[in-house]
């Protein structure tokens, strides 16, 4: 494994994608990532959120336009500049969505844009011909005549697949295609992409199960935050070590030692879960949350951190257990719910979940505190300047701007302002879901040291993170997670990079025994 | 607040000014103005006295396209609320009648905000069933008919004065402070924007949204309500099929042009009696020049245009990329 990203040399490379980067403000997105496909490979691309998967995909295809680099198609360099470039240039992509006309019939699907005609007259006996010849070739043998829409999403996606690859496609993308298909669907769609394999053609599977890319993939290659952690043969590589390459080391900019570490029970329990849990989003669990400590949630994405943190603050409704604070069960039902506890919640979604775009810093800091407050206790504008003034100047919001709309801001800040929000509340427990993602290296280290002086207030904290380094810095005690189970609790001196891997990838016979 | 107004109203102020300055140039007495009875007449008090109805409505209007809503249905209010009030004006104190009318304004209000806010439909279709099956409610209530009456008490809400100024002005100006005091008094204007312009990450916040959007369509049905009665006792009677007749489409606009984004968030409120008066200046403009009213329609929807164009964002970027371009050169 000298260079990793090399080749295997029994392929003749197909896609060759050399230093690619891409910027969004003064965020990396890309940096300089190499990237390697060869003829008839089944080749993973792996990542947590973020780190820059779907944005490698849509500079190939021609979504995004590149900052740099070259991308070689075949030896011939390519830069599509629209999606319609890129398919014609032999790069097919099928998303997780699928990206048809599910009230056209599966023929008109496949042959949309270019009907068979005569003398301009769509030749509909012709085209549901040639479509039922094409979807033969994949295993399925349907009536091409119904609408898309009365066909599982299986179907779907093999007729997304077989439009893409009769359009000429040597390099097929496939983004997420398994996450909404069964176990059996799965299987019709791994046969098909062998089939596909074997004709030559180039096939990148995006996706977060691993027994997935164990099962089907031949070579894998691991981005984290932009940059590429490389690229091996899935049969050399043990699943912890891929893990470790996903969630790995990373945080040069902050300091590594150990939060001091305090007996437990010496903490004031602030709120207690039991049972606790919501069917088919995550199983129940215990959790008691302390003041003065922080608990990490650790696991891969798609193991039920972000379920965990939704159902503590009260985001979405449990239908087991029952939360408790001062031995007393509470009600929580709703977010009003859980802010009126004095909870917060900054979820990891900040644009869309997060920050009221058109509203200003100082709007957008006070918000919480005037829902908790009512309509009829108004903060007069004094009271409103000045709580966004103390948290400017305490968390070091830049541009120090109270008046300036919180969408213009860099995301470093609009996280801070996000914190101050809920801050400005006088939280007993805030849930912070990836606080530290998508920012850049400075604002990264200070959330990280605020996190910890809330702690050492008081505050209890619920944090999520990918960064297992950052989880390791800060965290009193991690719940690792696996398949939206709470699967293990590490306290004290247990709580280490190693120990949290090891956990993460433990035995995953279960998955394997519905696997077959 | 009070310092934000001016910059953000300026081209509304500027529209305002140039319009008016438009129909001084087809009419010369425009500015003119008498006082008769106690009551003082001209073409500028008949502006204010016209564009009531809409200006009523487009105060609750304006908070419902705030919370990123929309409320077709206060034509048909206007005219269930105004066929309530005139049914009732010839056997009944004026108190009552006014009660009536708000009180059925509140229930279409209710009726709406339900439908959006807890059965989660979309406002257009929500409210179009109002707005559909409204007409028909206020001809169940005129049996058919055009109802008329003379009770002077409501005659006096559509043709009286108040110290020189028509009762209507004087009701929406009220209307205005009050609609005025509850938002921005209280903190719904800001739960409102909020709401608006990012549904989900407002109620993470702990923000009541569902209340939000109930409680503006029900505002927005009381406003309308009272536009009905106003309507019906100015042509002291009420036309089930008439009254009414596309001011959802005049408030809506008179929203839009007062600066407020369909897509919800910031709103004004003066901003968008600015845009009502607007719109009835142009009416009465092209009423006074003698051009047939056909016109009128015409010439709003420029004016529509002009807005929406001056609003959007690609002209935005066409503009800053001329004018980097220019820079270049």
């Amino acid at each position: 494994m000298s260079d990793p990203s090399a080749p295997p040399a029994t392929r003749p490379s197909l896609l060759d994608i050399r230093g690619l980067s891409k910027s969004f403000g003064t965020l990396k997105a890309l940096d300089g990532v190499d990237f390697t496909l060869g003829e008839g490979e089944i080749h993973a691309l792996l990542g947590e959120n973020g780190a820059g998967k779907s944005t490698l995909i849509k500079v190939v295809t021609g979504v995004f336009a590149r900052d740099a680099g070259t991308v070689r198609l075949a030896g011939r360099e390519i830069a599509p500049r629209s999606a319609k470039d890129a398919v014609d240039a032999g790069i097919a992509t099928v998303y997780q969505e699928v990206n048809l006309l599910p009230n056209l019939s599966v023929a008109q699907n496949l042959f949309l844009g270019r009907q068979p005609t005569r003398f301009g007259v769509v030749r509909e006996g012709e085209m549901k011909r040639r479509a039922r010849a094409l979807l033969f070739d994949y295993g399925l043998d349907i009536d091409v005549g119904a609408p898309l829409s009365s066909y599982s999403v299986a179907v779907q996606h093999i007729t997304a697949i077989a439009r893409a690859v009769d359009l000429s496609a040597r390099v097929l993308i496939l983004d997420e295609p398994t996450a909404s298909l069964d176990r059996h669907e799965v299987e019709i769609l791994f046969s098909v992409m062998r089939k596909l394999a074997e004709r030559g053609i180039g096939i990148v599977f995006v996706s977060h199960f691993l027994d997935q890319v164990y099962e089907i993939c031949d070579r894998v290659t691991v981005l984290r935050n932009g940059r590429l952690i490389g690229a091996r043969d899935i049969a050399d590589l043990p699943r912890i070590d891929l893990i470790r390459m996903m969630l790995g080391r990373e945080l040069a900019e902050t300091t590594h030692e150990r939060a001091a570490s305090q007996p437990d029970t010496a903490r004031e329990v602030c709120v207690s879960f039991k049972g606790f849990g919501k069917q088919g989003y995550v199983a129940p669990f215990d959790l008691e949350l302390r003041r003065g400590e922080v608990v990490g949630l650790a696991g891969l994405l798609g193991s039920g951190r972000t379920e965990t943190a939704r159902l503590v603050f009260g985001a979405e409704r449990a239908d087991s257990g029952e939360a408790k604070i001062g031995g007393k069960a509470i009600r929580l039902n709703s977010p009003r719910d859980g802010a009126g506890f004095g909870f917060g919640y900054c979820p990891e979604e900040r644009k869309t979940e997060g920050i009221v775009a058109d509203l200003t810093v100082r709007e957008n800091i006070v918000l919480a505190l005037q829902a908790r407050r009512g309509l009829h206790r108004p903060l007069s504008r004094r009271e409103q300047d000045e709580i966004a003034m103390r948290y400017i100047r305490m968390l070091d919001i830049r541009p120090p701007d109270p008046e300036r709309p919180i969408g213009l801001l860099s995301g470093g800040n609009q996280q801070k302002a996000l914190l101050a929000r809920w801050l400005a509340t006088s939280p007993k427990l805030l849930v912070l879901d990836e606080p530290t993602r998508g920012i850049d290296v400075g604002a990264h280290a200070e959330i990280i040291r605020l996190v910890r002086e809330l702690c050492e207030q008081g505050l209890a904290l619920l944090v999520i993170s990918s960064e297992l380094d950052e989880i390791v810095t800060y965290s009193n005690r991690v719940v690792v997670l696996r398949d939206r189970a709470h699967v293990e609790e590490l306290k004290g001196d247990a709580v280490e990079v190693s120990s949290i891997l090891a956990a993460i990838a433990a035995d995953t016979a279960p998955a394997h025994e519905a696997a077959s | 607040m009070t310092l934000r107004i001016p910059r953000r109203g300026m081209a509304q102020a500027l529209a305002l000014i140039i319009i008016l300055m438009i129909d001084r140039l087809v009419s010369p007495q425009f500015f003119n103005l008498h006082l008769q009875d106690g009551r003082l007449f001209g073409s500028v008090i008949d502006v204010l006295n016209r564009g009531t109805p809409v200006a009523l409505l487009s105060l609750g209007m304006v908070l419902v396209i705030a919370t990123g809503g929309i409320d077709l249905s206060v034509g048909a209010v206007m005219a269930i609320a105004g066929a309530t009030a005139a049914s009732l004006a010839d056997t009944h104190s004026l108190p009552v009648v006014i009660a009536s009318a708000l009180a059925v304004g509140l229930a279409c209000g209710l009726w709406n905000g339900i439908l959006v806010a807890v059965l989660r439909i979309q406002p257009i279709v929500a409210t179009l069933i109002l707005m559909v099956a409204g007409r028909g409610i206020a001809q169940l209530i005129t049996e058919g008919r055009i109802v008329t009456f003379t009770s002077p008490d409501l005659v006096w809400m559509g043709n009286g004065a108040v110290l020189g100024l028509p009762t209507p002005v004087v009701i929406a100006l009220g209307m205005l402070l009050v609609t005025a005091a509850v938002v921005r008094g209280t903190a719904l204007g800001l739960l409102i924007e909020a709401t608006g312009g990012n549904a989900r990450a407002s109620e993470l916040s702990g923000v009541g949204t569902r209340a939000m959007i109930l409680s503006v369509y029900v505002w927005c049905g009381l406003c309308a309500a009272l536009a009905g009665v106003i309507a019906a006792a100015d042509i002291m009677g009420a036309d089930a099929n008439n009254a009414g007749l596309w001011l959802e489409l005049d408030a809506i606009l008179a929203v839009v042009i007062g600066g407020t984004s369909l897509f919800g968030g910031r709103f004004s409120l003066v901003l968008a009696v600015a845009g009502a008066l607007i719109i009835q200046a142009m009416n009465t403009g092209i009423l006074l020049s003698g051009y047939p009213p056909e016109l009128n329609l015409l010439v709003k929807a420029v004016v529509v245009l002009a807005v929406l164009l001056a609003q959007s964002p690609r002209l935005g970027d066409l503009s800053r990329f001329t004018a980097r371009w220019r820079r270049t050169k």
